[in-house]
């Protein structure tokens, strides 16, 4: 499958298709231009290693929001694959309903410690976003979250959640179930646990629909996710009065809201670094580096040993 | 896009009706009918033709629900601006302009006194205070009143009016979901009753912590109350809303408000509901 690159990224596009027409002529046999196929791809491979990090390495809060959107970046449930033996996901908050936005469940994290799992999911083709509701929970979802936190809890197993939403749905349904009660529920349950609790931000943190699963002793963004109050689009619309390509870069840049204006404000505790172009471009490393975070995250928060009081501590500290 | 201004109250228009004084007059956004302003004091600012409840200004409502001699709760606050905040016009600026406008530091009031002799702690929101809007002071608020709640093993009462977060605090103001949610879990665990009084319009995210965890919920009627404002809805779903949706009637009727209380009741609904929960305090 083609990928998908984003606007920013035709330099990487430009010499990703040269590689691959090189390989292709390559494979056929035929003669080109250049004498040394073999050769000049690798040099054209080094090139496009040195493009992708001098672009990554410079990206601006509005190219980062279209990193952390990227449709190939890692989900929920890859990251469940790719680190969590065992996982047996479970389902539904025993009031309403199912909910594919947030998955749930229990494993073995890298095979190492048994813990509950709260992973959004975004789908990867149509169907799977409509089924996942494009990564936007309602409150069958929190409350479901709100469920196995408790469990977590009574089976004294640490919780680790992955957070990549838009937001919580802002739909006539999610508010006729109480979408405020569910998120604030899982405000309420988050502060009330003494097991660990480890947030890892892996693509968009969007408002309090990613709050709900962060609430946690350690909070971690990946290097290109954003984590923010409102969407760009949505804070120019209301204090621009207009989105558009001019104002949705400023309101991006104004609502600080990439992991390392969060690191500088102390609104979360590390940043794991993402590859070379970007946590898509070599998903199963991106999960690895944030498998190995989460297991030392979750090692220093069981050995501070500070439960539900020091996670209060930290969030009323928080703007004080 | 900008559900916020719908929240602004609609100007007065006077223009038409000129035999009459704009100051003396105010026209009823529901049912259009005037009102005599010396009336709406002595109605609670409901309207004399059709009952619906106007927004009302904080300090008067809590002049009429509070016993007299009620004192001032100190509220600590952070040093202002901390994202250096500029869209088409400054953060600073926009403080400013609202710390003249309602001569307050920010959009709360913390009180602490007496509903027909019941002790309470009382914390309310200001929405002529950029829409009452969560910053950082408003957290450190709900903060402070919840502690002075829990120091002095006071019910705590929490009045809500707010268009959600205050975006020029950006992610800072989005903590403050969690901030004030671990200063009322504290609160609730020590077995004192919080009451919330959600008044029009409770959105965003005061509503998606505080204003939703309460031991008792108490909506004003006709107040919109929801997590999403209207316009991001429609323009989510592109259908149009029902009838009533997201008012205090439906929030009712969908269980998660327990009561729906005019402001003439109110008073006697929090004196009795105090009393109830707090007999068997030592
Ligand atoms: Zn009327």
């Amino acid at each position: 499958m083609a990928r998908h690159y984003l606007d920013f990224e035709k330099p990487v596009l430009e010499l990703a298709a040269r590689i691959e027409d090189l390989r292709a002529a390559q494979e056929r046999g035929e003669s080109v231009a250049e004498k040394d196929l073999a050769g000049e791809i690798a040099r054209l491979e080094v090139r496009l290693a040195r493009v992708n990090r001098l672009l990554y390495r410079h990206l601006t809060p509005v190219q980062k929001v279209q990193v952390a959107r990227h449709p190939e970046r890692p989900q929920g449930s890859d990251y469940i694959e790719a680190l969590v033996e065992d996982f047996v996901p479970l389902e539904g908050d025993r009031r309403f309903g199912a909910d594919k936005a947030l998955v749930g469940g229990v494993g073995r994290w890298m095979g190492k410690f048994p813990c509950v799992i709260l992973a959004n999911d975004k789908g990867k083709d149509t169907n799977g976003r409509l089924a996942r509701n494009f990564g936007m929970p309602k409150p069958e979802g929190y409350r479901k979250a709100q469920r196995l936190m408790q469990m977590a809890e009574k089976f004294k197993l640490p919780v680790v959640t992955l957070v990549d939403t838009p937001g919580a749905y802002p739909g006539i349904d999610a508010e006729e179930r109480g979408q405020s009660e569910a998120i604030a529920g899982c405000l309420e349950t988050l502060l009330q646990l003494d097991v660990p609790v480890v947030s890892v931000i892996t693509g968009e943190g969007g408002s309090g629909g990613a709050l709900a699963l962060a609430v946690a002793d350690k909070v971690v963004m990946l290097e290109h996710s954003v984590y923010s109050v409102i969407s760009p689009e949505g804070c120019a619309a209301i204090l621009w009065k207009e989105a558009n390509k001019e104002t949705i870069p400023l309101a991006a840049e104004a609502l600080k809201l990439t992991a390392q204006d969060l690191l500088g404000l102390k609104i979360i505790d590390a940043i794991v670094k993402e590859p070379v172009g970007g946590a898509h471009n070599d998903a199963q490393l991106a999960m690895a580096r944030v498998g190995e975070r989460v297991a030392a995250e979750v090692a220093h928060v069981r050995q501070a040993k500070g439960g539900a009081q020091a996670r209060r501590e930290r969030f009323l500290a928080l703007g004080a | 896009m900008s559900w916020l201004t719908d929240l602004v109250r609609p100007s007065i228009k006077t223009a038409k009706k000129r035999e009459l004084k704009a100051d003396v007059w105010e026209k009823c956004p529901a049912c259009n009918g005037l009102i005599y302003e010396d009336d709406l004091k002595v109605t609670l600012f409901t309207c004399t033709h059709c009952g619906h409840h106007l927004r009302w200004n904080v300090d008067a409502r809590l002049a009429h629900l509070l016993d007299k001699g009620f004192t001032e709760i100190e509220v600590k606050l952070p040093a202002d601006d901390p994202l250096k905040f500029k869209d088409r016009k400054k953060y600073a600026d926009r403080l400013k302009e609202a710390r003249k406008a309602t001569n307050h530091p920010d959009a709360f009031r913390v009180v602490s006194g007496k509903v027909l002799g019941q002790p309470v702690t009382v914390v309310a929101l200001d929405f002529d205070f950029m829409a009452g809007s969560m910053s950082r002071g408003v957290g450190a608020a709900i903060a402070t009143a919840a502690q002075h709640a829990l120091a002095h093993k006071q019910p705590l009462l929490a009045i809500t009016a707010s268009g959600g977060a205050r975006m020029q605090e950006s992610t800072l103001s989005l903590m403050q979901m969690a901030r004030t949610t671990a200063a009322i879990v504290a609160l609730k665990e020590a077995g004192l009753p919080y009451i919330v009084l959600l008044t029009d319009p409770t959105t965003g995210g005061v509503t998606a912590s505080f204003a939703m965890q309460g031991d008792v919920h108490i909506a004003e009627p006709g107040a919109l109350i929801g997590f999403a404002g209207p316009r991001v809805i429609e323009q989510t779903i592109r259908q149009t809303l029902p009838e009533g949706f997201q008012k205090a009637e439906y929030l009712l009727e969908h269980g998660m408000v327990d009561m729906v209380t005019p402001r003439f009741a109110q008073r006697d609904t929090l004196q009795r509901l105090l009393a109830h929960l707090t007999a068997h305090a030592a």
